[in-house]
């Protein structure tokens, strides 16, 4: 199909350019909203689209976590044990559900994956306080499927990775610098639609549930 | 004048029911987008950048496809170029059947849809699975979707409980909204763990990173791309944007005036099938860039607008004339404004001509487009492109084709007596003096109208009497 592309090229490079009016391209979009506004938006948005969220700290996240998972009834949780929460829940296993790895390639245990696990945890990129939203790049530690397949979706925010607007985070993470990771996901709320009658339904196709604990 | 498009409007008026549906829908849309735009001022800047984002990539396209092909090809996705949708649903095929695919399950892409990409893998005997709610319905039902965003926005609640119970005898009948999607879920998962091809469409192309951008509530699209080993992609070649920095604007003002959300469930970004040190993600992506049309639409200073469109369907949610009479009435791929003035460039004044008529020129669509689209005036142009004489002007296709002889002779006269003062006005006060024998029925305006009665005195007398004299 390389013609196709030739003559595609050809039209596209044969007319004259048109001039564009550029003035309003580059506004960034951010807020002046310190840490504790930037939460009370986050939290607020989240819980407007029925995810829970939960206010900890670097000393009682863990108990915090241990909780969730009590009173969710979870027989299971996949998480990598390689991240520093993934340690520090390791390293008090009993406290927690049984805990799986997501340690062999998708083909290997899919049906598990998909019948057996009752919730993943993750980590996160950072969070977006305008519109509620977390920020996941999965990776070999931190498959892509963790945070869609199973149920319920735990996932660790720490509040100073909370950004007014994905503006400001594309721009100070510096993003583009640094390249795309083969999977980026923006994350607002459990998996919904309202394709019926526009009636709200969650639970769709991805996680039922989700669950963001502020460290 | 009983043509097929006036027969499908008629047709839609008609049906009470399904019109009050409409009504409710596109009210509420329209409240939940006047929601997410309190400030006017902040609004209107949004839109001056949304567009200054889409002019942009549009001004540099050529460089800027040149460019996302060579990166994403760096990072192994396969780009493949299609003109025709033909090409692209061979191209689509041969995947396949390298891969000895016998379906395929797909994410929300209108771009498969202008492909008729459904149909045609059928009769090559590949089952082609739509895992978008809405879009599973209008499958279950043989249906094409009426909206771009929501594409079973026409069927209420019951019918669709009856869909499920028909085609799901397994399924007790029940018209709670949890338990259909609870349904539809289960019978999805099962196909998102077997299927060994996944497609989507693409919002976003951007050329600096070489990532493709998705947006989606469902988690459906997340699936379609991440479980099946092959993920296929198919987008026109305008999505393209320059920068990542230019995505956030754009994702700012998409969900917020198609659906009213601040912001969708999930924002998909891919730049490559999986790495050696990855678990999951499809081994393959392809990328299949269609023209179909858009480089004919390119050339053309003015209609280039047409192609600055992110498909939030707020010009549809917007259309006094889609809202009566529904999105299959178009006859289309593309309903309501945006279809209006993109079908018939894309295939021919001869065949969705009419669509241009199909307005009342109220400029909702124009004034609600994210990215300042002036539909009202393309709708205009594409009159004038309609009847017009001198068609090599324009790359419309099918220019002229409605310019009648008699008509165009009727019009020059106007214009001749127009720029000739005395002939003018002579004409116009025999006009007067005859204007008793206008008859009361004056073809299809007095079908369904009174004929206006005119006043015994003219507006000339009657302000020459209150002593006005304008002249």
């Amino acid at each position: 199909m390389s013609n196709a592309r030739t003559r595609i090229f050809q039209r596209l490079t044969a007319v004259e350019r048109p001039v564009v009016d550029l003035s309003a391209r580059e506004s960034l979009s951010r807020f002046a909203w310190d840490k504790e506004e930037r939460i009370r938006r986050f939290t607020e948005r989240m819980q407007a689209v029925r995810a829970e969220v939960h206010v900890s700290d670097r000393e009682h996240w863990l108990d915090k976590l241990a909780e969730i998972c009590q009173a969710k009834g979870l027989n299971h949780l996949l998480l990598s044990p390689n991240t520093e929460w993934g340690q520090a829940i390791s390293q008090n296993a009993t406290r927690f559900p049984t805990l799986k790895h997501y340690d062999r390639p998708i083909e290997a245990w899919k049906h598990e994956l998909f019948h057996e696990v009752d919730a993943g945890l993750t980590s996160t990129l950072g969070g977006i306080a305008e519109t509620g939203t977390l920020m996941l790049w999965p990776n070999g530690d931190e498959p892509r499927l963790l945070s869609l397949v199973p149920p319920i979706h735990i996932a660790i925010l720490e509040t100073d990775k909370l950004f007014s607007t994905f503006a400001e985070a594309v721009q100070q993470q510096a993003w583009a610098e640094q390249g795309m990771p083969t999977n980026a996901v923006l994350i607002s709320g459990p998996s919904r639609s309202a394709d019926i009658a526009q009636v709200l339904a969650y639970g769709v196709h991805g996680p039922k549930e989700l669950v963001v604990v502020l460290v | 004048m009983s043509t097929e498009f006036r027969i499908d409007v008629q047709k839609a008026l008609g049906k009470t029911e399904v019109r009050a549906h409409f009504r409710k829908a596109m009210d509420t849309l329209m409240t939940n987008r006047r929601n997410q735009f309190p400030d006017d001022a902040a609004l209107q800047a949004l839109r001056h950048q949304a567009q200054a984002i889409r002019a942009n990539a549009l001004s540099k396209l050529p460089e800027l496809l040149e460019q996302l092909e060579a990166k994403l090809t760096a990072k192994g996705v396969q780009v493949h170029w299609a003109e025709t949708t033909d090409e692209a649903n061979q191209i689509v095929l041969s995947i396949m059947q390298k891969h000895q695919a016998k379906s395929i399950i797909k994410g929300k892409s209108m771009v498969s849809e202008e492909m008729g990409l459904n149909h045609f893998l059928e009769a090559q005997g590949i089952e082609a699975l739509e895992s978008d709610l809405g879009e599973f319905i209008i499958q279950l039902d043989g249906e094409t979707p009426s909206h771009i965003i929501m594409p079973a926005i026409h069927k209420s609640k019951e019918q669709i409980s009856q869909l499920f119970h028909d085609k799901f005898p397994d399924i007790p009948y029940t018209e709670n909204v949890d338990e259909l999607t609870a349904s539809a879920r289960r019978i999805l998962r099962d196909k998102f763990y077997t299927a060994s091809v996944g497609l989507s469409g693409v919002n976003f192309a951007v050329a600096e990173t070489g990532t493709l951008c998705l947006v989606e509530n469902e988690g459906n699209g997340r699936m379609s791309t991440t479980v099946p080993p092959v993920h296929i992609a198919v987008t026109g070649i305008e999505k393209v944007v320059e920068k990542l920095s230019d995505i956030p604007p754009l994702l700012s003002i998409l969900p917020r005036s198609a659906t009213g959300q601040p912001i969708t469930t999930y924002f998909n970004m891919i730049s490559g099938p999986r790495q050696a040190d990855e678990k999951d993600g499809p081994t393959e992506v392809h990328l299949v860039l269609l023209d179909n049309g858009r480089s004919n639409i390119y050339s053309d200073p003015e209609l280039l607008a047409t192609l600055r469109c992110i498909r939030c369907g707020a010009c549809i949610n917007h259309c006094p004339v889609y809202v009566r009479i529904g999105g299959h009435s178009y006859g289309t791929v593309y309903p309501g404004p945006i279809g209006t003035i993109l079908e018939p460039q894309k295939q021919g004044l001869k065949v969705h001509g009419e669509l241009i008529q199909a307005s009342s020129l109220c400029g909702a669509c124009g004034e609600v487009c994210p990215v300042r689209i002036p539909i009202p005036n393309i709708i205009n142009r594409l009159r004038y492109d309609s009847v017009r004489k001198d068609t090599e002007h324009t790359p419309t296709f099918d220019a002229g084709t409605k310019r009648k002889p008699l008509e165009a002779a009727i019009w020059q006269g106007w214009s001749w007596s127009a720029s000739h003062p005395s002939l003018y006005n002579f004409g116009g006060t025999v006009a007067t003096q005859l204007r008793g024998l206008v008859p009361n029925k004056v073809g299809a305006w007095t079908n369904v109208r009174t004929a206006p009665q005119l006043a015994d005195k003219t507006l000339h007398q009657q302000l020459k009497a209150l002593g006005v004299d304008h002249e």
